[in-house]
């Protein structure tokens, strides 16, 4: 067990590795780099060549690799160039609202998804099932840009319940953003939970045909104990690697629907620094969303496998 | 007269087609269950068996729905019943054994714990008592140190144990009725006999009634005092055991019990024609006419009832019974097949061995083998051109794996795989030239899976015509409509898809597919053990049509002894992937003379209530091979002594050409038969 967990830790770890390389020559190959962006028509002569000394763009790629990655690891990603400020500090705010937004809708959403999924999948084919799912169907197949939008003009606009756009600075406390994320929250929530109580119910439902539920049911088990004795554990153990999957799409920033909220997370600054060409915070961006989704499946997988009895004896025995 | 504790009265169950007509699957049975008595239900897949048994515990599968009749229990009617009230019936008055324990058992509940929910909701123990409870009932079951087994999940035990815990489940409840779905199908044969012996006696032990629903006449013959024979959702005979096997008095029994291989007789039982009729197709008339030998002009129209016959004791659903009262031919007659091979050796196997251990990195490297122990080890065998050999043994034997080593798909560790005296295989499908690849066919276990689904037949078999011999058009369409009546099949099968054909069919086209490449060897893997009995002798007899046809050489696996003693020249008997016996079938059947042989002999069930098993060892599950001396000293109960533990057994050969490998003396071991 040990040994698979630390197989898995420097599985990752290599991954991380890879993604660094390929951003890094992504951004090598491309044509111009951060002076030439920086100093736009001035980019040439002494200017271009201070610029450079002072980036440290002056030396060998891999030199450059290497002495990025070191500093790196520390949590030093270099400069931001729009702002000439430490990435680490235009970072920071960032995370933490991403954080903000992603827990409000991963709290919301996944309790509602598992209740909506067993419902549908323990009342299969009667009025309950067929009217929630014609919801979830519907809510899944409508992209977030338009929810979005209708949701700014309905509530924020007509009824003038809370503010359409998020106007706040990036470092504001929690209590002064809550107003202003519930819109984008539920924005957010309404696809990922439909996709996930769709999953649920096919799952529930799959069980709920097994052999050893006929077999509780045979046995004289009443319904409720045999829905969570026999069922529920068995169905949601799949469940586990979506909802991982789910946080990371979360973490790694909403794009669209950030953009249309004019929220400071994450997803919004990976569109505004990939059009300002900030290579050094596009790079260090796309080592962090890395991160986040390697270490949410290991943390998915590491569970899956602490909860099913099968798996567990399985690789002891190996 | 004794009391009945389950009345079945009218019953009829079916489903709404598509098209919104009514599809019978159970159509108007009525029968009685007498306490302390075990009743055996017979038929093949879809006629009905199993729907009845669970309507028996007021359960109707998602999608049918009781059409009329009722399933009395104490008087009252359990598919009228109330959830709430079936909860307290179910597990306490009535329990269920399922087919598959394996799949039955909730995978993430502790074996103890699965059993203690039924004591828990059907016994007014407390909590110290319910535990010594569960110890004595996986006592009961005769299942080994019953508290560590308490606490291991399902999938921690072998078939056989989990099978035995599904026992111990329904026990719990201390059930008035038992009702049992197919409980030993899927077991070995070891294990097989060992549940209906725990099953006998547990009959006695505590006079529970049980329902026995099985396909198997072998096993229904060792439990029931009475049978009932369904056919395409009817009741077709209704009586005593032995009277129903020993003179069945309706062509279809008698049909079913002619077409089971025996031990005691070698040569190809007879088939029966056709294969039941689907729910939904059934015209008027007979539902057993298009198959009858002894149908006459008013069973087309009309359908015979159910007729009780006081004498025997017996009903029977025909007009015709009375031509079959004075026929005892059933356990007599059987197409003899011909000894053809010729003394030609064709493939020669010669201390071949295979691991499936994975090697580890630094041997890789260093081009080491690590394993000295591998799951198939030293295996010599000679096969002569035209002959059909039969590797068989329990499940983990190694038979199917030698297979794939023969066909290429699976890597030798050791050893060599020569062709027609010369010609060296490789073990590596990538490595073998296409005429190799030609000369060695394959027919598998489930044609559902080997037939691609978007082929039709004409493409599937069409393929290695092209593939070998490069043929096209007119001459490509010409040999496959030769291939397909080669098999019995007409040529308008060939715009056919897989899903259209019944599984007898499916599986010629497999057998069609086999023969197309024009092979020399056709390695056979438990081609008939999915099929229904009647359809299993009329593949079998194809089989060996084709063989005396086309000279082909077959390598046959398959876990039933009685099949094998039918189809086979020769007799390969595998323990662990090691070589116990080899010799001709007629002397390996006669004169079983290796313990292991012995063993699995003894267990075979046949479908007649004089012929019991014999329990010669204990059915234990090995994991591994053991590192030294013989393969099967765990299980043997004729070991000798440290010989056996320390040395491998050499080869003895008798008089007959029989190879043995066993520390006993010969003469002894000939002596000694428990026969």
């Amino acid at each position: 067990m040990l040994f698979l967990i630390i197989k898995r830790i420097l599985l990752g770890l290599i991954t991380l590795f890879i993604v660094s390389l390929i951003t890094f020559v992504g951004t090598e190959i491309l044509p111009g780099d951060a002076c030439t962006t920086y100093l736009e028509r001035q980019a040439f002569g002494e200017q271009l060549e201070a610029c450079y000394r002072r980036l440290g763009l002056n030396v060998p790629a891999y030199e450059r690799y290497v002495s990025w990655a070191v500093n790196a690891i520390q949590g030093d990603f270099g400069y931001s160039l729009s702002g000439e400020m430490p990435i680490k500090e235009v970072l920071g705010p960032r995370i933490k609202n991403s954080l903000v937004l992603a827990s409000a809708a991963i709290f919301i959403g996944i309790p509602i998804a598992l209740i909506l999924g067993i419902v549908t999948a323990l009342w299969r084919d009667k009025l309950p099932d067929v009217a929630i799912s014609t919801v979830t169907i519907f809510a899944m197949t409508i992209p977030e840009f338009i929810s979005a939008t209708l949701l700014i003009l309905i509530i924020a606009i007509w009824l003038e319940w809370l503010p359409g756009i998020v106007i706040v600075p990036t470092d504001v406390s929690f209590l002064e953003l809550l107003p202003n994320i519930i819109l984008p929250v539920i924005a957010i929530a309404m696809i990922m939970t439909a996709h996930m109580a769709r999953m649920v119910r096919s799952s529930v439902i799959q069980v709920m045909a097994s052999e050893y539920v006929q077999m509780a049911i045979l046995k004289g088990v009443p319904y409720w104990k045999m829905v969570f004795k026999h069922v529920l554990p068995n169905a949601l153990l799949p469940a586990i690697n979506v909802v991982a999957l789910t946080i990371a799409w979360l973490l790694g920033g909403v794009v669209v629907t950030e953009v249309v909220f004019n929220y400071p997370g994450l997803g919004r600054l990976v569109i505004e620094s990939i059009s300002n060409r900030d290579l050094p915070t596009v790079q260090a961006l796309a080592i962090i969303l890395a991160s986040i989704y390697v270490s949410i499946n290991l943390l998915a997988d590491l569970m899956t496998l602490m909860l099913n009895p099968r798996l567990k004896t399985l690789q002891i025995r190996k | 007269m004794t009391e009945i504790i389950q009345k079945v009265k009218n019953l009829s169950i079916g489903f709404k087609s598509k098209k919104g007509e009514e599809i019978l699957i159970l159509r108007n049975i009525s029968t009685n269950i007498k306490k302390g008595e075990t009743v055996g239900i017979v038929g093949e897949s879809g006629s009905g068996k199993s729907t009845l048994a669970l309507a028996m515990m007021g359960y109707v599968k998602h999608g049918l729905y009781t059409i009329g009749g009722e399933c009395e229990f104490n008087s009252s009617n359990l598919l009228k019943m109330k959830n709430r009230d079936l909860e307290k019936i179910r597990g306490r008055k009535i329990a269920m054994i399922p087919q598959n324990a394996g799949q039955a058992l909730t995978p993430n509940l502790k074996i103890g714990y699965q059993i203690d929910e039924a004591l828990q909701l059907h016994s007014d123990l407390k909590e110290e008592e319910r535990e010594q409870k569960i110890s004595e009932l996986l006592n009961k079951v005769r299942l080994p140190s019953p508290e560590t087994i308490a606490l291991r999940y399902p999938h921690e035990l072998s078939g056989g144990q989990q099978q035995r815990v599904a026992v111990a489940m329904a026990l719990a409840g201390t059930p008035d009725l038992l009702l049992l779905d197919e409980p030993t199908t899927g077991l070995d044969v070891t294990t097989q006999a060992h549940v209906l012996e725990l099953l006998n006696f547990i009959a006695k032990d505590t006079g529970t009634s049980m329902v026995y629903v099985s396909h198997d006449l072998g096993a229904i013959a060792q439990v029931s005092d009475r049978i009932i024979v369904m056919y395409s959702g009817e009741i077709v005979l209704e009586g005593p055991s032995r009277d129903i096997l020993k003179k069945p008095i309706h062509p279809y029994t008698y049909g079913l019990l002619k077409s089971i291989p025996k031990l005691s007789l070698a040569g190809l039982p007879q088939s029966m024609p056709g294969s039941q009729p689907q729910p939904g197709t059934m015209h008027r008339g007979c539902s057993f006419f298009d198959r009858c030998n002894f149908s006459e002009e008013k069973c087309k129209n009309n359908s015979p009832q159910l007729e009780y016959l006081e004498e025997l004791k017996t009903s029977v659903r025909c007009f015709n019974y009375k031509s079959l009262m004075n026929d005892s031919q059933v356990n007599q007659t059987v197409n003899k097949i011909k000894m053809s091979f010729q003394d030609k050796e064709i493939l020669n196997l010669s201390e071949v061995s295979i691991s499936y251990a994975k090697q580890k990195l630094l041997d890789q490297v260093l081009n080491r083998i690590s394993d000295d122990n591998p799951t198939v080890k030293d295996i010599n065998i000679n096969i002569k051109k035209g002959e059909t050999i039969a590797l068989v043994g329990e499940s983990g034997s190694g038979k199917s794996t030698i297979l794939k080593s023969i066909a290429g798909l699976l890597r030798t560790k050791g050893g060599i795989i020569k062709f027609d005296q010369d010609r060296s295989l490789s073990s590596d499908l990538k490595e073998r030239d296409p005429n190799d690849l030609r000369i060695i066919q394959l027919i598998f276990q489930n044609p559902d899976e080997s037939l691609n689904p978007n082929h039709t037949v004409e493409e599937i078999i069409a393929q290695p015509l092209k593939l070998y011999f490069g043929l096209k058009g007119e001459e490509l369409k010409k040999n496959i409509i030769d291939l397909l009546q080669k098999v019995r099949l007409g040529e308008f099968y060939m715009s056919r898809y897989p899903r259209q054909l019944s599984g007898g069919e499916k599986q010629r086209v497999a057998v069609a597919r086999a023969f197309a490449a024009k092979p020399d060897i056709i390695l056979c893997d438990e081609v008939t053990s999915a099929l229904d009995v009647s359809v299993q002798a009329a593949v079998l007899n194809l089989l060996q049509q084709l063989k005396e046809d086309f000279g082909t050489t077959y390598i046959f696996v398959s876990h039933d002894l009685a099949v094998v003693r039918a189809i086979s020249d020769r007799v390969a008997v595998l323990y662990q992937g090691r070589l116990c016996e080899v010799g001709p079938s007629k002397d390996v059947y006669q004169f079983p003379s290796h313990p292991y042989t012995e063993v699995l002999l003894g267990a075979v069930l046949e479908p007649d209530p004089d012929i019991k098993p014999k329990l010669v060892a204990e059915d234990i599950v090995e994991e591994k091979p053991p590192q030294k001396g013989c393969s099967f000293q765990g299980r043997c109960s004729r070991i000798l002594g440290d010989i056996c533990k320390n040395e491998v057994p050499p080869w003895q050969i008798t008089n007959s050409g029989n190879s043995i490998r066993c520390h006993i003396p010969l003469k002894e071991l000939q002596k000694d038969q428990i026969n």
